[in-house]
């Protein structure tokens, strides 16, 4: 489903582009076209003067008017796209070759003549543009050439960095340090290996600098740098329109949209141009599932003093991202966590699990929506709207731990300060007290020094104090509820197990809950009292960890079989579950799991199995329960 | 080159090896700077002198001017008597008004420090606020037109060049709507067309980068987690989320300004400002070569200082900032 919305937007991406691109090159087209006729068919009403139409506003004869000598402006305008774009040509070739030239050089002259070169590279762009382009004007000349060679030179510096950052990419690659092991020279691998290789982008950037060269260029003629009377380009028009933009407007303006179009036109076509060559990817954050909470009211919870969380027929979803339907993530499931236990949910990925737990504690991301006929966390109803009393409830009943605690601590704070942020803000907790806080919290998770750790950044930590300060962080409201999903997921198999330690440590002082996510069913069974396994968004078993060797649903039964432990044999291959999970999109009928189970019988593909209690905490979703004498590997191998 | 030596004074104190490299960085571009404007003059062809006084000047009017600017020497004591005279503060006379060229700066140096100055402020008060809300309201792909709309704007600003956003200003404001004088350095009401025309590019490109930086400060796990603990809206988005924007906020920014320095030459022209801008281009006009050096020399030098000053704020800001560790 993933793969189909990734094409398809990429597709989406690439039209876009290439819209942008087409539309730009159509432009220029014109533009080039203007160029070409404009000083043969429209000399005459650009350039003589008419005294008997002075300073006239816009009207049939003249559309933009006429300026102080009575010539049509839209006549000159039109008329002065040739001298504009020639020189902004001429510019870009003297920019282009120059920044070529000595861009390539890098690759060409060796390790210290190329560090050179790269440092004075370094040092002409730290400089504004428009500071070189005077400087160089000042030199050159005041005039159409000076100004020209002014905009070509000051440009070439930043085009020679582009080059020698592509160039750089390319001479690492494998096809030219095999060329100089054949004993190619480097002139000659500059010329058919690495130029060759970055010919687009570099074209892409000289549409870009001309684009430029037309907006400086302009600038350097509104200053009176660059063409010079009679000649006239946009930027002189402008310059001198300026001076009577009460009395004639269009005369300033006109040639100042000329230019904003120009530059525009060859800066997009650069830009779409780009896209449509390269992939990218800025737009792929938002192509990430999204969720959000939403409450449904329906019938009155009823309180359950020894549960600490109470969920019953939750549901959850989301937009299809490829229709105007729902994408159903979690389907009616039930839930409930007893003080002090701990449960351990399990499931592939995309079976709803992460989802289900978020919606359950209000963390649901956007555009989700959840709905349940209960969801009360340590007896409150969680359905009702947002309120300071609420987010207290939460911020101080539960601490979530996530998958990656490398990335669970802000960069930019001191860790005493997260530790102790949620007591700080929801127990009102003094800046003493909450320091003293952070320090013993630190110092029961083992961290060493912990007065001076507290003070410090995470990335003054190591990978293992940092995973521990998150835990600290979990246990710093005294939580009831502790939600960690795959907390353990990202970690190396040591640092697991102290993790896993550390929790079940955690558990023990504080009596906190804990509901424990993951995929491994072998370090649930490790952490947890029962567990809840998921698939396609529903819970089709839920057992004592104790009984897991006797489940009976046959999609937790290939679960076992596709965890290794111990006995299994080195020589033997990683059994994996054949098939892929539903699509969520579509209308299901029967067991979700009948197309990938070897029991599925015509039952299971019509009706949808009720739930049932086997025994005594044992309870399963499916019309063919195991007995516990089925071989566990069984079916695994296959 | 020198890897061990480097890494020794790395093992000492990367604050002081920081220190001598940015500061070695900054020394050899002044250096640089000081021989590019003393190279200028000598770049020109023909005689600078001659074309600044006119065809029409007594012969004995542009030897004198010559000896004063030191032309008739050989070309290395030129360039030793100019790095001394540089660092007695005398950056030499006008060619046209024989006025000593450091009064002229001294004069409208400020007009053009408080412009660049003002407008940077402006940026930076506009720019970080709007960008950090736009990708909070923005966020998980919410209010896509807000997003296109923002994108569209600030992506048509961003390229578009200041001095014609001025005059299309000066046309809406001035011309039009008679709101602002056309202008001149008057009273507060006439900084305000100029500061929105130096400003608003910048503004444009610095709240995407802002955007985009927290955008994805509001992916990372820190933010979720920070959510987990059930902190309201303003310390997620101030705290936790602002201070991982700054970093590349700052870099920008520094480039941003010293893109402004240079930037309110085009302005000051638009709106006859009396900074430095409208004098540097009247001296290259006139051809008042020795003004032209000077100033050039200053924007050059102001620039080079605005990069310091950026690198060893960004440095102090953010410990782990690639300046301290590369």
């Amino acid at each position: 489903m993933h793969a189909t919305i990734l094409t398809r937007r990429r597709r989406l991406r690439g039209f876009q582009a290439n819209t942008i691109a087409i539309v730009a090159i159509v432009m220029i087209g014109a533009i080039t076209l203007t160029a070409v006729l404009a000083p043969v068919l429209i000399s005459q009403s650009a350039n003589s003067p008419d005294t008997a139409a002075i300073l006239q506003g816009p009207s049939a004869e003249h559309w933009l008017g006429t300026d102080n000598l009575g010539r049509d402006v839209l006549a000159r305008v039109l008329y002065a796209t040739r001298l504009s774009l020639l020189l902004a040509l001429g510019a870009t070739a003297i920019a282009g070759s120059c920044g070529i030239l000595i861009g390539s050089l890098p690759a060409v002259l060796g390790r210290a003549g190329g560090r050179a070169v790269t440092t004075a590279l370094n040092m002409a762009v730290a400089f504004p543009g428009l500071l070189l382009v005077l400087f160089l004007a000042v030199i050159f000349g005041v005039g159409a050439q000076g100004a020209m060679l002014a905009v070509g030179f000051a440009q070439a510096p930043f085009f020679a960095r582009i080059t020698q950052t592509l160039t750089a990419s390319v001479a690492g690659k494998d096809y030219v340090a095999a060329a100089k092991l054949l004993g190619v020279g480097p002139a000659r691998i500059l010329g058919r290996y690495v130029l060759p290789n970055v010919a687009e982008p570099l074209l892409v950037n000289l549409s870009v600098t001309i684009g430029q060269s037309l907006l400086v260029f302009s600038g350097l003629s509104f200053l009176g740098l660059g063409v010079q009377s009679p000649d006239y380009d946009w930027g002189r028009m402008l310059g001198e329109g300026l001076t009577r933009i009460y009395s004639a407007p269009a005369a300033a303006l006109a040639p100042g949209i000329a230019v904003v179009i120009a530059g525009l036109a060859f800066n997009l076509a650069g830009d779409g141009l780009a896209k449509s060559v390269g992939s990218g990817n800025a737009r792929l954050a938002t192509a990430r599932p999204v969720f959000r909470q939403r409450a449904q009211s329906a019938t009155a919870p009823g309180p359950h003093a020894d549960l600490v969380l109470s969920v019953r027929n939750l549901e959850v979803r989301f937009p299809a991202r490829s229709s105007s339907g729902w994408v159903r993530a979690v389907n009616g499931v039930d839930l409930s966590v007893s003080r002090g236990e701990a449960v351990g949910v399990v499931g592939e990925s995309g079976s709803g699990k992460s989802l289900m737990t978020a919606a359950a504690v209000r963390m649901l991301p956007y555009p989700g929506l959840a709905s349940a006929d209960e969801l009360a966390f340590d007896g409150v109803d969680l359905r009702g709207p947002d309120s300071p009393a609420l987010q207290r409830h939460l911020g101080t009943g539960i601490s979530m731990i996530f998958q990656d605690p490398m990335n669970a601590l802000n960069p930019s704070l001191r860790v005493g300060h997260q530790v102790t942020e949620a007591p700080r803000f929801h127990r009102r907790l003094s800046r003493t007290q909450a320091k003293r806080f952070a320090i013993a919290l630190l110092d029961a998770l083992r961290i060493p020094r912990p007065e001076l750790r507290a003070g410090q950044y995470p990335h003054e930590y190591s990978g293992g104090m940092r995973q521990r300060s998150v835990i600290a962080m979990g246990l710093s409201v005294t939580p009831q509820l502790i939600v960690a999903d795959e907390p353990t997921t990202a970690l190396d198999v040591t640092v697991q197990r102290q993790t896993l330690q550390i929790l079940k440590q955690a558990q023990h002082d504080t009596g906190a809950a804990i509901l424990f996510i993951s995929h491994d069913l072998a370090v649930v069974a490790q952490l947890c009292d029962r567990v809840l396994v998921m698939y396609a968004g529903e819970i089709v078993e839920e057992l004592p960890v104790t009984r897991l060797s006797a489940a009976a649903h046959p999609y937790t039964r290939a679960l076992l079989a596709a965890s290794p432990d111990m006995s299994t044999g080195r020589g033997a291959p990683l059994a994996s579950i054949p098939g892929v999970p539903p699509q969520l999109t579509d209308e299901r009928r029967g067991c979700s799991f009948a197309p990938r189970c070897r029991f599925a019988t015509e039952e299971c593909r019509t009706q949808t199995p009720p739930t049932v209690e086997l025994d005594e905490g044992r309870r399963v979703a499916c019309f063919h329960p195991q007995p516990a004498t089925t071989s566990l590997t069984q079916g695994a191998h296959t | 080159m020198n890897t061990t030596a480097q890494q020794s004074i790395t093992a000492t104190n990367p604050w002081v090896s920081f220190a001598v490299r940015r500061l070695g960085r900054f020394a050899l571009s002044l250096i640089v700077l000081v021989t590019a404007a003393f190279a200028m003059i000598r770049l020109i062809p023909g005689d600078p002198v001659r074309a600044a006084l006119g065809s029409q000047a007594p012969q004995a009017l542009v030897d004198a001017q010559r000896s004063t600017l030191g032309l008739d020497l050989p070309l290395g004591e030129q360039y030793l008597r100019y790095v001394g005279e540089l660092f007695a503060g005398d950056l030499g006379s006008s060619l046209i008004t024989r006025q000593p060229v450091i009064q002229i700066i001294a004069d409208r140096l400020p007009a053009t420090a408080q412009l660049a100055g003002i407008a940077f402020v402006f940026t930076l008060i506009v720019a970080v606020p709007l960008g950090l809300a736009i990708a909070v309201a923005t966020r998980d792909g919410r209010r896509r037109p807000v997003d296109i709309g923002f994108s569209s704007v600030t992506g048509i600003l961003g390229a578009m060049p200041e001095f014609l956003l001025a005059v299309g200003l000066v046309f809406i404001f001035a011309v039009q709507l008679k709101i602002f004088g056309v202008a001149g350095r008057t009273d507060a009401a006439s900084f305000i067309l100029p500061v929105v025309a130096l400003s608003s590019g910048a503004i444009a490109i610095l709240a995407r980068l802002v955007r985009v930086e927290a955008a994805r400060a509001l992916q990372e796990e820190y933010v979720r987690t920070a959510r987990s603990k059930r902190l309201p809206a303003r310390i997620i988005y101030l705290r936790h989320t602002l201070p991982n924007v700054l970093t590349a906020t700052l870099t920008i920014a520094g480039l941003l300004l010293s893109g402004m320095l240079a930037g309110t030459v085009l302005i000051e022209n638009v709106f006859a400002w009396p900074g430095l801008g409208t004098t540097i281009v009247q001296s290259i006009t006139t051809k008042d070569y020795a003004a032209v050096q000077a100033i050039v020399l200053i924007y050059g030098a102001g620039a080079l200082l605005i990069n310091l000053i950026v690198d060893i704020v960004l440095a102090v800001a953010d410990p782990r900032s690639t300046i301290r560790e590369s």
